[in-house]
């Protein structure tokens, strides 16, 4: 009897328990994830940043901040692939160096936006009424900015700097996610699970911890995952503006700003930290639109 | 009598067959409720410039009467602001200087910050506007290839072209723009919106020196312009590109997937009508939309791409005030944006409103 069975079971692809079926979900969603050549070169892209920023001081040729006069504004070469700056400073251990800042905004501004726009969307969605109109309105009021300007608005009352940067661009990105939440919400607080869940004396704050904001999930870590190619360019522009990270801080954007006076004669300044930003925001859209697709059923 | 007046929606609830004329109207009563909102929105966009300007560190009292200023002076200063009151009543003086068009002085220029804004915004939209062309004449005809052809080859690399349109940093490739075609190919005139030579040759009219020096017959002047202007429209312009592109990308295949698609191949369309006269025709209302969105969000990257070419509009204003902490004009000019953006967003639910035959009841 048993030996009819095994081959059958073997074949079987039913799953036996909840967390085989969260196992398959995920091989499934990572094997659609890897078959798109796009999204694997995002996501290689955004996995050598993180090897980067960890092990920095081990990839980088130079000390980042030692001055070295005698070596300045030289072009790239064999001891200094990047080329030095007007310090004499090695240019490709800056690069290196700054990908730390990349990713600690990046971090940052996410690990805040994220929670903060599940909340506010959740809530306003779930109880509707006067919640949901203060709530949507103050979010048209962020909305109604363009998120730099804004940015900029936030910086000129906090001062210069990259921590007030990071909350000045978390305060600018929130709305979007809000929105999709609270969008999300609509669709599921009428919807047979979460009315059960009611009858069974759920509290609010149980139906949307434990019933609406796992469902919201997926399509708020697909915009934060975009999102964060545009938090890495707005950082980019407010370090360019010279209001966010401030020198000797290798921030990708402020060295474009330092570089910009050498440009003519220095190309290397200015091309290898903007391409460092293009290609790392390059990989974030690469990486988003992937998921996206994995994560999304509903688009295409 | 009163509870025809309460009823939020008179006209739709009627069944009564109503002359064509007023059916466009008709159309408009969902906008008036919009239009309050957006009301609403805008008075919280002057809450929120006038709390950033009270939490902002810098004292406006000594920027008015220097550090050496005594005591009785200061206070009097500070009076005058009316900075002694509550701030709820505060904020209405700042509603009501507002309402008669006055944003304070700027310190930068010591002129009004209301005439600073007038003075430098059409420069800003003269970039601007042509940066939205180019998107929209580029943007447009891309994603509509990328439709027609999807999964090819076209399609994939017109998505590359929009997502590096999408990644890369305006303020970086205006400065790599500068380098390779002014620079090392001489094709483009550098900084500033006209040769120096010709700098204040025209008189001012409108604003926009395109226009000014073709009116004026200068043509030399114009075509220095032209050539001063255009590198920076077209960087400015490659965000909205990307963006207006994927839009008629995804518009253009919710079209051509649908059953009257179909029936026109049966009918034996050519396939250039099947595109442009019937799917193209039907995403119009939708891109002019976009369109009007996208020409917001250029005024974001007007402030970095002014900032590279040294071009004396808005967004060069706004951070040079900034880095001045030139509050009023900061707060003028972020309140500009919004206004900006608000009415464009009203613009284009409006276009919707009014074109789109399926918003009609």
């Amino acid at each position: 009897m048993t030996s009819s069975t095994l081959p059958l079971a073997s074949l079987d692809t039913t799953p036996q328990s909840a967390a085989q079926a969260w196992r398959q979900s995920l091989q499934r969603g990572l094997r659609r994830l890897l078959h798109n050549p796009m999204t694997v070169a995002g996501l290689l892209v955004v996995l050598a940043l993180m090897g980067v920023a960890l092990f920095a001081p081990w990839i980088a040729t130079h000390d980042p901040l030692a001055q070295d006069l005698g070596q300045a504004l030289k072009a790239p070469s064999a001891s200094h692939w990047f080329g030095t700056d007007e310090y004499g400073r090695d240019v490709f251990s800056r690069l290196v160096h700054g990908s730390r800042i990349s990713l600690y905004i990046i971090a940052l501004v996410t690990v805040i936006v994220g929670p903060v726009g599940l909340a506010v969307g959740t809530v306003s969605g779930y109880f509707g009424g006067w919640v949901d109109d203060v709530f949507m309105r103050i979010t048209d009021i962020f909305i109604s900015f363009p998120s730099l300007v804004l940015a900029l608005a936030f910086i000129a009352a906090l001062g210069p700097g990259l921590d007030h940067a990071v909350i000045a661009i978390a305060l600018t990105a929130w709305p979007p996610i809000a929105r999709l939440a609270r969008a999300e919400t609509l669709t599921l607080r009428h919807a047979d699970f979460v009315v059960a869940a009611q009858l069974q004396g759920a509290t609010p704050g149980r139906i949307l911890l434990r019933y609406i904001a796992p469902m919201c999930l997926s399509s708020v870590v697909v915009r934060l995952t975009m999102n964060m190619a545009s938090v890495i360019l707005t950082a980019a522009g407010l370090g360019f503006l010279g209001l966010g990270a401030q020198p000797p801080l290798p921030e990708w954007g402020a060295m474009i700003s330092t570089g910009r006076r050498y440009m003519m004669e220095c190309w290397w300044l200015v091309a290898m930290p903007g391409a460092a930003i293009m290609l790392v925001s390059l990989a974030f859209n690469l990486l988003g639109d992937g998921l996206r697709d994995v994560l999304d059923p509903r688009t295409e | 009598m009163e509870n025809i007046l309460s009823d939020p929606s008179p006209s739709l609830s009627l069944p009564l067959p109503a002359p064509q004329g007023s059916l466009r109207w008709r159309r408009l009563a969902p906008l008036g409720r919009r239009l309050l909102s957006v009301l609403l929105t805008l008075l919280g966009l002057l809450l929120l410039t006038f709390v950033i300007g009270r939490v902002m560190p810098l004292d406006p009292v000594l920027a008015i009467v220097g550090p050496d200023a005594d005591k009785s002076t200061y206070e009097q200063v500070f009076r005058q602001l009316g900075l002694d009151r509550p701030l709820p009543v505060q904020f209405g003086y700042y509603l009501r200087d507002l309402l008669h068009g006055d944003l304070g002085h700027a310190l930068l220029t010591g002129n009004k910050v209301t005439e600073d804004i007038a003075r430098v915004f059409p420069a800003t939209m003269e970039i601007a506007t042509l940066a939205i062309l180019f998107g929209a004449c580029v943007g447009i005809p891309l994603g509509v290839y990328a439709a027609t052809r999807r999964g090819t080859l076209a399609d994939h690399l017109v998505r590359v072209v929009s997502l590096f349109g999408y990644s890369t940093p305006v303020f970086w490739f205006g400065m790599m723009g500068l380098l390779v075609f002014y620079a090392w190919l001489g094709w483009a005139g550098g900084a500033g919106r006209v040769d120096l030579a010709f700098d204040g040759l025209v008189p001012p009219a409108s604003g926009l020196l395109l226009l000014d020096s073709a009116m004026a017959g200068e043509w030399e002047v114009f075509r220095s312009a032209l050539k001063h202007v255009t590198l920076p429209a077209c960087i400015l312009g490659l965000h909205s590109m990307a963006y207006i592109s994927r839009m008629t990308r995804s518009f253009m295949l919710a079209q051509l997937s649908q059953e009257y698609i179909l029936t026109a191949r049966v009918k034996g369309l050519s396939e250039r009508g099947v595109v442009w006269h019937h799917a193209f025709r039907n995403i119009l209302v939708q891109l002019l939309t976009i369109v009007a969105l996208a020409y917001g969000s250029l005024l974001e990257g007007a402030v970095l791409i002014e900032t590279v070419f040294a071009w004396p509009g808005f967004g060069q204003y706004l951070t040079s005030s900034l880095l001045l902490g030139d509050m009023n004009a900061v707060m003028g000019c972020v309140l500009v944006v919004g206004v900006i953006f608000i009415t464009l967003n009203l613009l284009s639910d409006a276009l919707y409103q009014v074109f789109d035959p399926r918003t009609r009841r």
